[in-house]
């Protein structure tokens, strides 16, 4: 009966929140997931098209593979099999994506059957000389930035975003635009102090696979340098049901051809 | 009852009939600038891949033992993948046109000639557990950058000094590689059922410095060595037991074989010999701070009385300890501490000839390397230096690749050797230092 009470004298503040209103870091949160984290595990052929300023294009082409540690949208492995360019043919790139410290991350060079562990990097810098980051590829720490819902329209919340420790990124903020029945985010600018666009993220496809709304294709702008990479996904496939062992030192020398076709 | 329907019908409900009532963002982009992927080697039965390369190189001053000319040669891998049921096949030769070097026919043990075979293998797994490499095939495990202690497989110091691709520093092996996994142990058995040596300076392409005479020698005296080359009896046998704990990986190394490169004389007839080694080991690698670090020892037990025997080398204990970081935009830096300690080294000084060379008990050696990648990483630029505060010498490597295209690559580099003496380690390969170029092409 005293629990009844309570609840009912709290029954007119959550009436004082206006219907439509969302927490902002539940859009965060779910734009996340929906980003990063779908089903359990994924595959996806990836073509990427590095354009400069020049109009010069350089061709990276890898099929990635991920597998989530479990659903709580944390620890994921990510396995990132090179076909092209030539010269970086049959090399993997593995990592595990780990939320209380730096990323483990392992090179294959097939050339020398060496596996080489290698030290976590600026997550800020160029993922294969694309214009995308590695924070870009695999996800930024919903927690590092303060995020603020600015505007909402019909299709989209639109969310700037601070970053906690602006020393450690290239960015003074972000502006991103979620998509609302799907929660992806379709556009997203990075901002320096002066407000001047760095970089600009879009969204150019997005498809239904397997029943996970899914962008397929997209594009990274560097509007400083004037270079921008065209990014393409096929053969996407999620549930593929990748055994967690796919990402050993097994898998590094001897590639997991099953799910790389 | 009613609960039990409600899940019948969201089982039965397909997916994509739910999933149509999510609304997808239209309109969103200009696509026409996408790729539509075309597969070149889809006509292929099998997967090719490889490429071709010039390149050349100078010494940097006279050598009185060897050609100007430090390297120059066309060069042509070829490599073929193929998959049959369960078993995959490889094979990745090189064809090489070399008028440095002027020697034509085929000799696929030491990669001199026209063709070397680096790879010719099939891959297997007889059991879920258990994957086979059966045949020529490179190996390479261990925590060292450039410094080995219990990868024990053949090094090839002729082309990493004279700058060939890094690839080139290790040599094939033909072996039988199992590979058990356990889960959280791991044990590697690699049998090399013939003795594969190092593909060790011998004078013909690098002087250097003969102790037995007292001088510099080169191709008109090479190194005429005894190679244990009894199939099944002259065999080698290296052995992992691996597993992580925690974030570091840790290793246990035993090897049974013959030291790789020349470690002892037959005092009858005058040639190389290659005396009995065995190997004790152990590694861990993983993060420390902000980059990796890694440690790892290695005992050498050599041949039975190498202590007292001038003409073997002796025990060793050998440590290695390591350490990565990224120290800029796109700069990465590393060093490593690295330690060679002759064991009974009282016999060893008892044991010398009257005017011999003495080498001190301890041998300490620094590395350094840096990577700098710029221009969106089409130019990279590195540095490894070698230097040993006890031999008073070292060696720099240096090179700079800028990728012209996705697929061709233009290279320019140097290795060089300094010291103070010209029978230390890197000392006596001074007037081997060399500047070089390329031009690759992958496909």
């Amino acid at each position: 009966m005293k629990h009844m009470l309570k609840l009912f004298l709290l029954l007119p503040l959550f009436w004082a929140v206006p219907a439509h209103a969302i927490d902002v870091m539940d859009v965060v949160k779910k734009a996340n997931h929906m980003s990063y984290y779908q089903a359990g595990d994924g595959r996806a052929k990836v073509n990427m098209r590095i354009i400069d300023a020049q109009g010069r294009t350089r061709v990276r082409e890898f099929i990635i593979l991920r597998r989530d540690d479990d659903d709580t949208d944390t620890r994921q492995r990510f396995y990132v099999y090179f076909n092209k360019p030539a010269d970086v043919k049959k090399m993997v790139f593995m990592v595990i994506k780990n939320m209380d410290r730096g990323d483990d991350r392992w090179l294959y060079l097939p050339a020398l059957d060496l596996v080489k562990r290698i030290a976590a990097s600026d997550e800020r810098t160029s993922f294969v000389g694309s214009n995308f980051y590695y924070e870009d590829v695999s996800g930024r720490g919903i927690n590092e930035d303060t995020h603020t819902l600015v505007k909402e329209d019909d299709n989209y919340y639109i969310i700037k975003s601070i970053p906690k420790d602006p020393q450690a990124v290239e960015f003074a903020s972000y502006k991103s635009w979620i998509h609302k029945s799907t929660f992806l985010p379709i556009k997203t600018e990075y901002y320096d102090a002066a407000g001047e666009k760095l970089r600009s993220y879009s969204a150019l496809k997005v498809d239904m696979v397997d029943g996970y709304p899914t962008v397929t294709a997209s594009s990274m702008e560097d509007h400083r340098t004037g270079s921008k990479t065209l990014m393409n996904y096929s053969a996407v496939k999620y549930d593929v049901g990748l055994p967690e062992n796919i990402f050993t030192e097994r898998y590094l020398r001897k590639a997991p051809r099953k799910y790389l076709r | 009852m009613v609960r039990i329907t409600a899940l019948l019908c969201l089982i039965f409900i397909p997916q994509s009939l739910m999933a149509q009532e999510i609304k997808l963002p239209e309109g969103l982009g200009d696509l026409s600038a996408m790729s539509q992927t075309v597969d070149e080697a889809a006509g292929l039965p099998f997967d090719l891949s490889g490429f071709l390369e010039n390149r050349i190189g100078t010494r940097l001053q006279k050598d009185a033992n060897e050609k100007d000319t430090s390297i120059g040669e066309m060069r042509l891998q070829v490599g073929i993948e193929k998959e049959f049921d369960s078993l995959t096949f490889n094979l990745v030769s090189d064809f090489i046109y070399d008028p440095v070097q002027d020697r034509y026919a085929v000799d696929l043990e030491t990669g001199q000639g026209v063709v070397d075979l680096r790879e010719a293998n099939v891959v297997f797994s007889p059991l879920d557990f258990m994957d086979v490499k059966l045949g020529r095939q490179i190996l390479t495990w261990g925590t060292g950058d450039l410094l080995f202690i219990n990868d024990l497989f053949p090094k090839d110091w002729n082309s990493f000094f004279i700058g060939r691709d890094d690839e080139y520093l290790k040599g094939p092996s033909d072996a039988i590689k199992t590979a058990l996994f356990f889960g959280d142990y791991n044990l590697d058995i690699v049998y090399v059922p013939r003795f594969d040596a190092d593909r060790f300076i011998d004078g013909t392409r690098l002087s250097f410095f003969d102790r037995a005479q007292g001088s510099l020698s080169g191709r008109e005296n090479p190194v005429l060595a005894n190679f244990p080359n009894k199939w099944f009896g002259d065999d080698e046998l290296s052995l992992r037991f691996y597993g992580s704990i925690g974030a570091f990986e840790t290793a246990l190394y035993y090897y049974n074989g013959y030291w790789k490169s020349p470690a002892g004389q037959n005092f009858a007839t005058g040639l190389a010999e290659f005396p009995k080694l065995q190997v004790f080991g152990a590694s861990a690698r993983g993060p420390v701070g902000k980059g990796i670090g890694s440690v790892e020892v290695g005992y050498y037990k050599s041949a039975d009385g190498a202590a007292s025997n001038p003409l073997v080398r002796n025990s060793e204990f050998r440590f290695l300890v390591g350490y990565e970081q990224e120290i800029g935009t796109e700069l990465t830096g590393s060093v490593q501490y690295y330690l060679e300690r002759r064991s009974d080294y009282d016999q060893y000084v008892a044991s010398l000839p009257i005017g011999a060379i003495q080498d001190r008990r301890d041998r300490h050696m620094f590395t350094l390397r840096l990577t700098k990648l710029l221009m969106q990483q089409d130019l990279r630029l590195s540095l490894f230096n070698f230097y040993s505060p006890s031999d008073k010498d070292g060696y720099l490597r240096l090179k700079a690749a800028y990728k012209i295209r996705d697929n061709i690559t233009a290279e320019i580099g140097g290795n060089v050797f300094y010291g103070q003496k010209i029978y230390s380690f890197f000392g006596q390969f001074k007037d081997n230092s060399n500047i070089f170029a390329a031009l690759h092409y992958d496909f």
